[in-house]
C-alpha cells in the first residue's frame, strides 16, 4: 500500500486520481464547457461513432481541452454517421456529419481552438424543445 | 485502468437505503454487463443528495440528469433508455410543482438554486466508501497545509478569522475554543466528535459522516496539530450504523495511506482516532455528559467551569467540537479565512445545515448561507406548505429551541437573530408546521421528550419539567385555568435560571415561546375550551345531526363504550359524559350525520 509522505505526495495522487472524476466535475459546469454529443443509435455505432468518441475523448485530454461528452439517440442524418453535435461556449450548436480520426483533429483544431469553418457541417433546420 | 465515459451516482443514505437503493446498484451493474457496458459506465454509491422527499436519487453523469423516486426494476429502463439510446426516461424526472414541467438538471430545481454545500460539498458526489475519491477533491490537502506550512497558531488565527462558530448549538466561537485548549498544557490532550445528534427529526451528522466520512478525519487531525493533542475520539450513538460502518472503513484507509498515524506526511506529527459509542441518551450530547459517558461513568452532566478545554476526558485538555463543525475546517484551510468569512451575516459566518422536516413539501437535507430568510427556506427551497394548507409556525432549536411564527418569515436565519425571535439555531432541526398543528400539545410533545430524556441529577430539570408537563397535559384535557398559563412561565423561568446543564436552560423554551406567539391558542383551551387545530381530544365533541340521521343504529352498535343512544329509524344523540372521542361513530355513519365541533 502506498504511503502519503508528504504534501507533494498527495498532490501527485491527486492528479493522478482525478481524472477519475472528470466525468462528474464537468457536469457541474457543463455550460461552460465545450459539449460534444455523439449520436449513438444503432446507426451511428455501426459506422463507427464509438471509436470515433474514444478518439476524441483521448485527443481532448491530449490537447487539455475541458470537453464534456455525451452519447444521444439518433439525430436524424443516417446518412451522414458518424455524426456529432458541437457546442462551444458563445457560439451556435453544430453538427459535423461522417467524422472520422482526421475530420476530428480538424474540428478540434480548426473549429474548436480558432473558430474557423470546417467541411461537413450539416445545415440544422429545426429547434431543439427539450433543454 | 479503464476509462468510464458516464457515471450513475446512486444515493446510499440511510433514506434511500431504505428504499432499496442498493438494489438499484446491482441491478443497474448487472443490467450494464449485460449490455456489455461494464467497462464504460461506472456506478457509485454516494452519501445523501439532500433530497429525501423524492428518494431514492439516481443521478447521471456529464449531463447531470436528475432522477427521483427510482425503483429497482427501473434499473433496465435507465440503461436501455438513458445510457444505451441518450433519451432521458421522462417518468423519473422530477417534475417541479409550479409549472408541471419537467426538471432534468438538479441546478435548475428550486430545491438547490439557493443552496450553497461547503459541509455537505462531497455529499451526493463522490463515494464514501474511497478514500481516492475524497482525494481528488482536495481530500487531505488542508491538512497537508498545515502540517507543511502553518505553525499550529497561524492554524487558530486562521479558524479565528474565518469566524466560525461551532454548529452544536451553542454558536461558541471555533477558534477561540481550539485558543483556549492549546493553551493548556498537558502530556496528552484530545479531539473530540460530538456525533451524538440526539435532536428528534435531525440528521445533519448523520448524513455529513455517511457522506463525506474522510472531511471529519482531515479535520480533526488539523485540530489535533493545532491545540497540541495526537488522539482523537468520536462520539456515536449506536443507532447510526451505517455512519459508524463508513467512518471505521475510511480512518483504515486514512491509516494505509499513512494519513493517520505516526509521522503525517512526513511532518513528525502524530495523530489517530477511535471511536466511541453513546447508547442514544439526548443529554449525552452535553459535552461533559458526554465526556463521562465516554470514561465509562453515568451519561450525566457536571458543572461548567471547569471547561472540558481545561478538564476534559480523563481530566486532560479537550476540544470538543461538532461534526458539522468539524466539516467546515478543511474548506476554510484551503480556501481561507477571508473566502469564507463573506458568507453569512455580520456575526455569523458561512453556511448551516438543516434538516427540513414536518408539513413542507420537500422534506430533506439543505445547506444555506446563514442570512438567508425562513420565507426562502420554506417556499423557494421547501417547495411550501404540503397540500396547500396555510403555514402556522416553524420549530427550530428542537426540544431546546422555540417555535417562529408568520411574523418570523423575513427574519434573516443567524444565531442572535433566532435568540432575539425566543428559539435559537440548535443543531439545525426544522419542523414545519401547518394549521392543524396545536401549539399546545407543540409543547407538550417537547416537554413529554426532556421528561424522558433528563438524567435526573438535579431538582429543577427532573421535578419541573415533570410539573411543566402536567400542567400542559392538564390544559390540553380542558382542566386548565388562567392562572395555570401564568404558573407555566413562573416555573419555566426558574427551570432556566437554575438547572444544572444546558438540557434544563433551555428546556421550557419551547413552552415560552408557544406562549409569546400563541398566547390566544392557549387562552382558548382554558377559556373557551376548545383547540382550534382539533388535536386536543378532550376539547372535542361529538354531535348527530338530527336532520341527516335516519336510525340505522351503525354508530351505536360500534360505539366501544355505549355512549350512543337512539331508538331504530328514530334521530339517535351522543352522551358527550361517556364518550371517548375515538371516532369510530364517524367511521361508520354512512349519511354524513356525526360531526366533530
Ligand atoms: C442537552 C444538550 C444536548 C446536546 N446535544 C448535542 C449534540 O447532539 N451534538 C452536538 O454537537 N452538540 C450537542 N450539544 C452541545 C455540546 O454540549 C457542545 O456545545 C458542542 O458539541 C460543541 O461543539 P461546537 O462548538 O462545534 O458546536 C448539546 C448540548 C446540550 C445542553
Amino acid at each position: 500500500m502506498t504511503k502519503v509522505k508528504s504534501l507533494a505526495d498527495l498532490k501527485a495522487m491527486r492528479e493522478k486520481f482525478q481524472s477519475n472524476l472528470d466525468v462528474r466535475e464537468k457536469s457541474n459546469n457543463q455550460e461552460e464547457m465545450v459539449q460534444i454529443k455523439v449520436a449513438m443509435a444503432t446507426c451511428g455505432i455501426a459506422s463507427g461513432a464509438k471509436q470515433i468518441m474514444e478518439y476524441m475523448m483521448e485527443k481532448a485530454d491530449a490537447m487539455k481541452i475541458r470537453v464534456v461528452f455525451t452519447q444521444t439517440g439518433c439525430m436524424g442524418y443516417c446518412h451522414a454517421e458518424p455524426t456529432i453535435e458541437v457546442k462551444v461556449p458563445g457560439r451556435d450548436p453544430l453538427v459535423f456529419g461522417h467524422v472520422d480520426n482526421k475530420k476530428a483533429d480538424e474540428i478540434f483544431e480548426k473549429y474548436i481552438l480558432n473558430n474557423e469553418m470546417v467541411d461537413g457541417i450539416i445545415p440544422v433546420n429545426y429547434e431543439v424543445i427539450d433543454k | 485502468m479503464a476509462k468510464y465515459k458516464m457515471h450513475v451516482l446512486v444515493c446510499g443514505g440511510t433514506g434511500c437505503k431504505a428504499s432499496q437503493s442498493a438494489q438499484i446498484v446491482e441491478n443497474l451493474k448487472a443490467v450494464l454487463t449485460e449490455n456489455g457496458l461494464q467497462d464504460e459506465v461506472q456506478v457509485i454509491t454516494t452519501g445523501c443528495f439532500g433530497f429525501c422527499e423524492k428518494g431514492p436519487i439516481v443521478k447521471m453523469m456529464p449531463d447531470n440528469t436528475f432522477y427521483t423516486q427510482v425503483k429497482p426494476e427501473d434499473a433496465r429502463t435507465i440503461v436501455e433508455e438513458h445510457i444505451i439510446k441518450g433519451r432521458k426516461v421522462t417518468n423519473l424526472l422530477y417534475t417541479d410543482p409550479e409549472n408541471n414541467e419537467h426538471v432534468s438538471d438538479s441546478k435548475h430545481m428550486g430545491f438547490y438554486k439557493k443552496q450553497i454545500r461547503i459541509a455537505l460539498r462531497n455529499c451526493g458526489f463522490i463515494d464514501p466508501e474511497n478514500i481516492d475519491e475524497s482525494i481528488s477533491r482536495g481530500g487531505y490537502e488542508a491538512l497537508g497545509k498545515c502540517l507543511s506550512e502553518m505553525k499550529p497558531e497561524d492554524v487558530i488565527q486562521e479558524i479565528k478569522l474565518s469566524g466560525l462558530r461551532g454548529r452544536g448549538g451553542g454558536g461558541f466561537p471555533t477558534g477561540l475554543k481550539w485558543e483556549i485548549a492549546s493553551k493548556n498544557h498537558a502530556d496528552q490532550k484530545y479531539v473530540v466528535c460530538n456525533a451524538d445528534e440526539g435532536d428528534p427529526g435531525a440528521f445533519m451528522d448523520r448524513s455529513i459522516m455517511e457522506g463525506d466520512p474522510h472531511s471529519i478525519i482531515e479535520a480533526m487531525a488539523i485540530c489535533g496539530y493545532a491545540i497540541g493533542a495526537t488522539k482523537g475520539l468520536v462520539y456515536i450513538r449506536a443507532e447510526y450504523p451505517l455512519a459508524i460502518d463508513r467512518l471505521q472503513i475510511a480512518i483504515k484507509q486514512a491509516r494505509e495511506y499513512g494519513l493517520l498515524g505516526q509521522d503525517i506526511m512526513g511532518s513528525g506529527f502524530d495523530f489517530d482516532i477511535e471511536l466511541r459509542y453513546g447508547a442514544g441518551a439526548f443529554v449525552c450530547g452535553e459535552e461533559t455528559a458526554l465526556i463521562h459517558s465516554m470514561e465509562g461513568k453515568r451519561g450525566e452532566p457536571t458543572f461548567k467551569p471547569p471547561f472540558p478545554a481545561v478538564s476534559g476526558y480523563l481530566g486532560k485538555p479537550t476540544n470538543v467540537n461538532n461534526v458539522e463543525t468539524f466539516a467546515n475546517i478543511p474548506v476554510i484551510i484551503t480556501k481561507g479565512a477571508d473566502w469564507f468569512n463573506k458568507i453569512g451575516t455580520e456575526k455569523s459566518k458561512g453556511t448551516k445545515v438543516f434538516a427540513l422536516a414536518g408539513q413542507i413539501n420537500n422534506v430533506g437535507l439543505i445547506e444555506v448561507p446563514m442570512g438567508i430568510t425562513l420565507r426562502e427556506v420554506i417556499y423557494e427551497i421547501g417547495g411550501g406548505i404540503k397540500d396547500g394548507k396555510e403555514f402556522k409556525a416553524v420549530q427550530t432549536g428542537g426540544p431546546s429551541g422555540g417555535c417562529l411564527t408568520k411574523k418570523h418569515l423575513d427574519t434573516p436565519i443567524d444565531y442572535d437573530n433566532l435568540i432575539a425571535a425566543g428559539s435559537m439555531m440548535g443543531s439545525g432541526g426544522m419542523v414545519v408546521m401547518d394549521e392543524t398543528s396545536c401549539m399546545v400539545s407543540i409543547a407538550k410533545f417537547y416537554l413529554e421528550f426532556t421528561c424522558e430524556e433528563s438524567c435526573g441529577k438535579c431538582t429543577p430539570c427532573r421535578i419541573g419539567n415533570k410539573r411543566l408537563c402536567e400542567m400542559l397535559t392538564k390544559i390540553s384535557k380542558g382542566n386548565g385555568t388562567m392562572e395555570d398559563l401564568y404558573e407555566l412561565r413562573n416555573l419555566a423561568a426558574v427551570i432556566k435560571d437554575t438547572a444544572l446543564c444546558g438540557l434544563g436552560q433551555t428546556s421550557p423554551n419551547p413552552v415560552l415561546s408557544t406562549l409569546d406567539n400563541f398566547w390566544d391558542e392557549y387562552v382558548e383551551h382554558v377559556v373557551d375550551k376548545k383547540c382550534r387545530a382539533g388535536v386536543c381530544k378532550s376539547l372535542m365533541s361529538y354531535e348527530i345531526d338530527q336532520t341527516k340521521c335516519v336510525g340505522c343504529t351503525a354508530c351505536a352498535r360500534n360505539c366501544p363504550v355505549g355512549a350512543i343512544k337512539g331508538e331504530k329509524k328514530m334521530p339517535h344523540t351522543i352522551d358527550p359524559a361517556v364518550c371517548i372521542k375515538c371516532g369510530a361513530c364517524i367511521e361508520r355513519c354512512k349519511f354524513g350525520a356525526i360531526s366533530i365541533k
